[in-house]
């Protein structure tokens, strides 16, 4: 009934691509960015930009970079977090050098970074498959936590071994720093959000895309058809990479405003792995699904007992916390091992032949 | 020059001139690796049996011991709470078995992986919540594990043995020895062979998937209670052994994620060569390279050998 693609007819090539061909969809689009961009900055205080949307749109954008690397090319990763931490630390180190150029500019180069040293450590991929290659990434992951904490250098030999984000302004607004509202912050973020995931939705329904998906489904096969496994998949790590780099410099300089190497640890990149799993592999609107509901879900579960009144101690809400996501993930994956986004599909699919049953 | 003197001759020179201090740190990388060996053992026998790459089996090193320290300062004696807890981790079995692994049956292998880290989660959780986040000390008097250490005098020196240390490396021997023995002439241990062969061709001659993964799980829970009383003797019990337990990984790719001997001697190299380059190398890149170094040894392995050095051969067909 809400649903339906009745009488829209694609009469060209273009509208035969397009990333949303029913008219619906588009309508939908524009309506979440007017919300995201006019709704909550007027509404929003600073709890709900700085602790919900903010972490959130930055998990999204890092659970599409792994999304790309293991749900479209089939190459699972465990370095997500230190992939972050090479943005983070990347960008510290730029905006330090020339402190004149806009940082959103030097946000956006130190995933480039990123994307190097992705690639080296993607290198391994050519001759590792699944869970070994997982394993492998843990080297990166081990490594380069560990030059995070000792290699002063990175972190501009501060005495507390921490990224100090500086104070960078952008036509005069400062951005980063102590002094940066959350609702200037949100902007910044939301817009370099909406803007990858909109190259990343062009780059996976594209050439690109095909080759990759066609590798996740049987590499050996893909080999045989004449695409080059090498390029194909130092290609994901690279894009990949970038995505979180970016992620990781956001995370520091856009939400923390300062943060020291323990935030790129090993917790950090089995939650973005969490996220892209129960969002849906392969999706992208599966990455936001993933990351509204691991990340918001925990912050939902430690307010319900205080708005209710339930005497609980802290700790004790906090390890409640975790028996409930632990279970939650399990149930999750027996409703729909193919995750939320699945459940989305099959919820539209419903709505088209609504109200009646098929 | 100087750099390649230091990284190539020096740490020989020094382990020849001294080798007391070498004797002593390769003991202490042995006994490391026999428990990375402990715990990979644990992964083995449930990646063989159901394909599952648990990654819970950490956490379960933890909530055992936890549950066996708990339960004795709940005033239990030492032996009847290790029976009770022997029996937790048969509950915990079953209920694994039953709420995650056969409603999850034939999904793909990411999807298992993600289940086990639900596990972990909930267990994390769970072990706090009944019996405390604080680090715990095992009750190793209790359950007549020697403490102190002796000292070995040869010719070259002395070297320090804790008598933990050697009681962990029997213990592990001895349980090792009996899993063999389990595996090779009994008829569950035949029956667990040919599920680790093919599934389907074990359902068809009549053996139930659902009791094997059960009793699978039920051993892994104990080798995962051996690895949690011998660490917390060692050390103590607290979660941050769940991150040591990380280290099982690279064992398991050295050693093939099917492979009980791989296991073994996974683990002896990853303890013997990250203690040795810990000690020798270590100071030259500042120190703490303990922490990468296991996952770069078996990186260094895999480029050579995809499948670990005791994993079947990969033969890929299309």
């Amino acid at each position: 009934m809400l649903y339906r693609e009745v009488g829209q007819y694609k009469s060209n090539y273009a509208a035969d691509m397009a990333v949303f061909p029913i008219l619906q969809d588009r309508i939908g689009i524009i309506v979440i960015l007017l919300i995201a961009y006019v709704v909550f900055p007027l509404i929003g205080n600073n709890f709900l930009l700085n602790t919900i949307l903010i972490p959130f749109l930055i998990f999204s954008l890092a659970a599409i970079g792994l999304n790309l690397l293991t749900g479209y090319t089939g190459l699972l990763s465990l370095g997500t977090g230190a992939f972050m931490g090479v943005g983070a630390y990347a960008c510290l180190k730029l905006t330090t050098i020339f402190p004149h150029v806009n940082i959103l500019v030097w946000i956006l180069v130190s995933g480039f970074f990123s994307s190097a040293i992705g690639v080296l450590f993607g290198l391994p991929s050519l001759r590792i498959k699944g869970f070994y290659l997982a394993v492998a990434t843990l080297a990166a992951q081990f490594f380069l936590e560990w030059c995070f904490i000792r290699i002063p250098w990175l972190y501009n030999n501060s005495v507390s071994g921490a990224i100090e984000v500086p104070l960078r302004t952008f036509i005069g607004i400062p951005i980063t720093g102590p002094t940066a509202t959350s609702t200037t912050r949100y902007f910044a973020v939301l817009t370099i959000v909406v803007l990858m995931t909109w190259v990343a939705s062009n780059i996976v329904h594209g050439r690109i895309g095909r080759m990759w998906m066609s590798v996740r489904d049987m590499d050996l096969a893909a080999e045989l058809i004449g695409i080059r496994l090498f390029r194909a998949k130092l290609l994901a790590f690279a894009v990949s990479s970038f995505y979180c780099g970016v992620a990781g410099a956001m995370m520091v300089f856009l939400w923390y405003g300062g943060a020291e190497a323990e935030v790129f640890a090993i917790d950090q990149s089995f939650l973005v792995l969490f996220m892209v799993i129960i969002g849906g592999l392969g999706t992208l609107i599966g990455s936001f699904f993933g990351s509204a509901l691991i990340y918001i879900l925990p912050i939902g579960l430690r307010l319900i007992p205080a708005n209710f009144g339930v005497p609980i101690r802290p700790a004790a809400a906090e390890q409640l916390t975790f028996v409930i996501v632990g279970a939650l993930i399990i149930v999750f994956l027996v409703v729909e091992p193919n995750g939320l986004a699945r459940l989305w599909q099959i919820g539209k699919q419903k709505l088209r032949v609504w109200p009646f049953p098929y | 020059m100087h750099i390649l003197y230091q990284i190539f001759v020096d740490p020989f020179m020094q382990m020849v001139h001294a080798p007391d201090l070498l004797m002593q740190t390769l003991w202490d990388g042995l006994v490391g690796g026999v428990l990375y060996s402990l715990i990979a053992l644990g992964f083995v026998l449930i990646f063989k049996a159901s394909g599952v790459f648990n990654f819970a089996q950490g956490i379960m090193v933890v909530f055992a011991a936890l549950t066996l320290v708990g339960l004795h300062e709940h005033g239990i004696p030492a032996f009847v709470a290790l029976g009770l807890t022997v029996l937790v981790m048969l509950v915990l079995a079953f209920a694994v078995e039953r709420l995650m692994l056969r409603p999850l049956v034939n999904q793909s292998e990411i999807i298992l992986f993600m289940a086990t880290f639900g596990l972990t989660y909930f267990l994390i959780g769970f072990g706090q919540l009944v019996f405390g986040g604080n680090p715990k000390v095992m009750i190793a008097q209790d359950l007549y594990l020697p403490s102190g250490a002796i000292e070995w005098k040869g010719n070259f020196g002395f070297v320090s043995l804790q008598k933990i240390d050697i009681a962990a490396v029997i213990i592990a021997s001895i349980m090792v020895a009996v899993l063999a023995v389990f595996f090779q002439r009994t008829r569950i241990g035949r029956a667990l062979r040919a599920v680790a062969d093919s599934h389907q061709a074990a359902l068809s001659v009549g053996i139930s998937l659902e009791q094997i993964w059960v009793i699978v799980w039920f051993a892994a829970g104990v080798v995962a209670l051996t690895t949690g009383i011998m660490w917390g003797a060692r050390s103590e019990v607290s979660f941050s052994l769940q991150i040591i337990a990380l280290k099982a990984l690279p064992v398991l790719i050295l050693g093939g994620f099917t492979s009980i001997p791989g296991a073994i001697v996974g683990g002896l190299i990853i303890g013997i060569g990250e203690k040795l380059g810990e000690f020798y190398w270590g100071p030259l890149l500042g120190g703490g390279i303990e922490n990468w170094l296991a996952y770069v040894i078996a990186l260094g392995f895999l480029v050579f050998r995809p499948q670990g050095l005791f994993g079947e051969k990969i033969i890929e067909r299309i």
